[in-house]
């Protein structure tokens, strides 16, 4: 891998940091473990928005524990990894940042107990993942991957938030103890809306078809990023959901049918894609999905074995799956490629990571005494009480003995064989970058030798997590049964495919290419979407004035003119007024009429003079003093401005079309309509003088004035006429600033 | 008599309307000065008219014993009035600086600041 390599690797504290302090968080985690494993929950936590009962809590039991000690033992190795592959990488501190910000995250997640928590932690393993998978930013294709991840996962974050939210509605709560312990969501009238949701968020985390596409080309992340998401993180926290609703949701033909559809159909299909890949990286992508096809699968089921399969192959997945990642990671370190066509015969130059590879490998193929062998004992076991019963057996034979061959292609094939030149000479990796994958490949082996070692954990598990009485029981040797058979099967087919990889992938080639590819159907999703979002805006935004303003006017006579025929309120229409009245309103009128019909300039203004004039008539009239002042002055003033202004403005012409005046004399007479409609409504309805009556009431006794509107302004409201202030002085400053410079030569 | 000033407070909107939906800025700003004078008529009317008492309190703050007019809607226009002339000014300084720099008021020919139109 090109990887820069200029930095001075002082960043390499960070780290160790990160490795410790991921160990530490494991090492406090297992405190809980007598708890957890006697069948309890650990809670805690604090309020976050009470009023809206969501809280800040987290919840530890069977199933939140195995995650999350997954999450920062497997985390733990990979920092310190990480600090052995790129700890000289100039960006190697932010790289730390990131992805102890998604570990974070992502105990988060499997820990919360609140659903509207769980929620937030999701999306943020979404947004750190996106920083991860983009960390080569220089790098258009990485750019673009990591924004395919994110655009995926978030969107399927969205319909999850409003799944939760149906389940608070239908539960009653968002406490996940609360619901869990409830009687179940199945009988609710949300249920098929909640389900359908829930599984859209899932199934793109998990990366389940037809979500899929995105995770083969996560692979653009650096290799440390890859072995953490891809085996007991990011992807693992849609199949976490499904685990952990399964109590509420699952146990309906729905759930059955949906998951048991997109796991079979994922588990077979990435398995087939798998053994055609020859970069070895792209190769355990594919096995992810296989992976994460194959729990989603035995989450549907509802027997003990099935569910019993679906975490132990969980945790056999988690390991060995960081392990071989980080093979591949040290192969590409040691030599310079990870193309399965340029490696072979390493296993002389890098003896340990060999070791590694075998132990992991052999653990992925199934074979015994590892702990795979035990999973997928129990994966047949369990596949035999999952309906279509012989579908399943059958997509799960094929998926298996496909990974036994990606097994020999990932895990021998680079070691063993003939020694191949490889583009430099190959050496063992540092320290740092073979201990985690020895110690996970060691851990296969420990606990397939010891079959019960695990056992209590995955008894809390079925017990505390899906309410089960018992889980079934690991063993190595469970006699000649139907499972040993099918693992016998798979084997033979295995092999047979190994042997068979070159025609295989010829065959497989040939097949895609004459299929429709998800990645350029995805591109140009994206780009229809552009196109669209700049249609509708140059729709929405012209950028004419007059069509905003005839947009806002329509909208205005359409809602308020609509509530006003939907509500009908009584108006009163009462003709009888003084004369003068009378007179001083037909004045003000015909000042708005003169402006309305002239050309020139100066009887404009001598119109909107005339109408000021009659409205200072009208407050004068109706005892407002005051107000009847500020209005002279600022009638005259505006006059001032205006014949001032209008020297240095052209003469006004009426571009308008006539058929366009008449549209807009339609629309202003509806506008003007309105405002009559509302103003009659409003003085119709009983006048509520309560705040008039404080004033009067108030003036004298709390401010000394007489003159009550004065005292409002100075006094019951000062701060408001401070504000008004405020904004006088800006407009000025705002005017000076924009007539002070001498204009520019601009073009129209 | 609140029904007059309906009807004249709604003429006084519907010519504000006409006139800023011209396209020419200087009849744009005419509209707005009609406008807000048509908005003040229409709050003003709102707390009702009381014909010739302003309102005034007697000695040592003695009510009168005719009811005063309604002096809440006399402080928000007051506050209105101003703030309104405030923008009136402002709004006709940019169309002064606008007839400078581009040499006409059509609005909707001042597109410096858009997209360019169907690229």
């Amino acid at each position: 891998m090109a990887e820069q390599r200029t930095g001075s690797g002082k960043a390499r504290v960070f780290g160790y940091a990160g490795a410790i302090a991921a160990a530490v968080m494991a090492g406090l985690l297992s405190l809980a473990l007598p708890e957890v494993l006697a069948g309890g929950r650990v809670l805690f936590g604090i309020d976050w928005a009470p009023s809206l009962g969501v809280s800040l809590a987290f919840m530890l039991d069977g199933l939140s524990l195995t995650f999350a000690l997954l999450i920062t033992g497997i985390g733990s190795l990979i920092f310190l990894y990480a600090t052995g592959y790129m700890g000289d990488h100039p960006r190697f501190g932010r790289f730390v940042l990131f992805l102890f910000a998604f570990m974070l995250s992502m105990l988060g997640v499997v820990m919360a107990r609140d659903l509207i928590t769980l929620f937030v932690f999701w999306e943020l393993t979404s947004v750190t993942s996106y920083l991860l998978i983009g960390f080569d930013h220089e790098n258009a294709q990485a750019r673009r991957n990591a924004l395919q991840a994110m655009l995926v996962t978030a969107a399927g974050g969205l319909a999850l938030l409003a799944g939760f939210i149906l389940i608070g509605l239908a539960g009653g709560s968002f406490d996940l103890a609360q619901i869990l312990t409830g009687p179940g969501l199945q009988d609710s009238s949300y249920y098929t809306p909640i389900l359908i949701l829930v599984l859209l968020g899932a199934f793109t985390k998990s990366a389940q078809f037809p979500f899929h596409f995105w995770l083969p080309n996560a692979m653009a992340a650096p290799t440390p990023v890859s072995a953490y998401l891809h085996s007991a993180t990011m992807v693992k926290a849609g199949v976490y959901l499904l685990a952990r609703l399964h109590p509420v949701l699952g146990d309906t033909p729905a759930w059955q049918g949906s998951l048991t559809a997109a796991g079979l159909v994922t588990a077979v299909m990435a398995s087939i894609l798998a053994l055609r890949q020859t970069d070895l990286k792209q190769a355990l992508a594919y096995t992810t999905l296989m992976a994460l096809g194959t729990i989603t699968l035995f989450l549907a089921g509802s027997s003990e074995y099935a569910l019993t399969a679906a975490v132990t192959f969980l945790i056999v997945h988690s390991l060995y799956k960081a392990a071989l990642f980080m093979v591949v990671g040290a192969i590409d370190h040691g030599t310079g490629s990870r193309d399965v066509a340029l490696l072979g015969g390493l296993r002389g130059a890098l003896p340990i990571t060999a070791l590694a590879a075998a132990l992991a490998g052999l653990s992925m193929a199934g074979v015994p005494p590892l702990i795979g062998w035990i999973g997928k004992e129990l994966l047949y076991a369990g596949a035999a009480t999952i309906s279509p019963e012989p579908l399943v057996i059958l997509g799960v034979l094929t998926a298996n003995a496909l990974m036994v061959a990606v097994a020999g292609v990932v895990a021998l094939r680079p070691f063993w064989g003939a020694r191949i030149k490889t583009p430099h000479i190959p050496h063992e990796a540092p320290w740092q970058m073979w201990v985690g994958p020895l110690l996970l490949g060691g851990l296969g082996l420990v606990f397939g030798l010891g079959a019960g070692l695990l056992q209590p954990m995955i008894e809390a598990m079925l017990t505390t997590g899906f309410g089960r009485d018992h889980a079934a029981e690991l063993h190595l040797w469970a006699g000649f049964n139907l499972p040993f058979f099918l693992s016998l099967a798979t084997f033979a087919m295995g092999i047979t495919l190994y042997l068979m990889r070159d025609r295989y992938r010829r065959a497989i080639a040939d097949l895609l290419a004459r299929l429709p590819g998800f990645d350029p159907g995805w591109d140009r999703f994206l780009d229809h979407f552009r196109t669209f979002a700049a249609w509708q805006t140059r729709l929405i935004q012209p950028g004419r004035l007059t069509a905003y303003l005839t947009a806002t006017f329509v909208v205005m006579v359409l809602a308020i003119g609509g509530a006003l025929l939907l509500r009908r309120p009584v108006i009163a229409i009462d003709l009888s007024a003084p004369l003068l009245i009378w007179v001083i309103a037909a004045v003000t009128a015909a000042g708005a009429v003169l402006t309305l019909g002239t050309r020139s300039r100066i009887a404009a203004i001598s119109g909107i003079g005339t109408t000021g004039i009659g409205v200072t008539l009208i407050f004068i009239f109706f005892g407002a003093p005051d107000v009847a002042t500020t209005q002279l002055m600022v009638e005259t003033l505006s006059a001032v401005l205006f014949a001032i202004a209008a020297l240095r403005l052209p003469a006004i012409v009426e571009r308008r079309s006539k058929s366009r005046q008449l549209a807009h004399a339609v629309l202003a007479g509806a506008v003007g309509l309105t405002v009559t409609l509302i103003v009659l409504a409003v003085t119709t309805h009983p006048l509520d003088r309560h705040i008039t009556s404080f004033f009067e009431e108030n003036s004298y006794s709390l401010a000394h004035g007489l003159n009550i509107v004065n005292v409002i302004l100075v006094d019951f409201r000062a701060f408001d006429t401070f504000g008004e202030l405020t904004v006088v002085f800006l407009a000025s400053v705002g005017a000076y600033a924009v007539l002070k410079r001498r204009s520019r030569k601009a073009g129209p | 008599m609140e029904t007059v000033l309906a009807l004249l407070s709604g003429f006084l909107v519907a010519a504000a309307v006409w006139l800023m939906l011209s396209g020419n800025l200087l009849r744009f700003l005419f509209g707005l000065l009609l406008l807000s004078n048509a908005v003040n008529i229409a709050i003003f009317s709102a707390g009702r008219l009381t014909p010739g008492t302003p309102p005034f309190l007697g000695d040592k703050g003695a009510l009168p014993d005719a009811v005063m007019a309604n002096s809440l809607p006399q402080a928000l226009l007051l506050t209105a009035i101003v703030i309104g002339f405030g923008l009136f000014a402002f709004s006709l300084a940019l169309t002064i600086r606008a007839y400078r720099s581009f040499h006409h008021l059509d609005v909707d020919q001042m597109r410096l600041a858009e997209p360019k139109e169907d690229a």
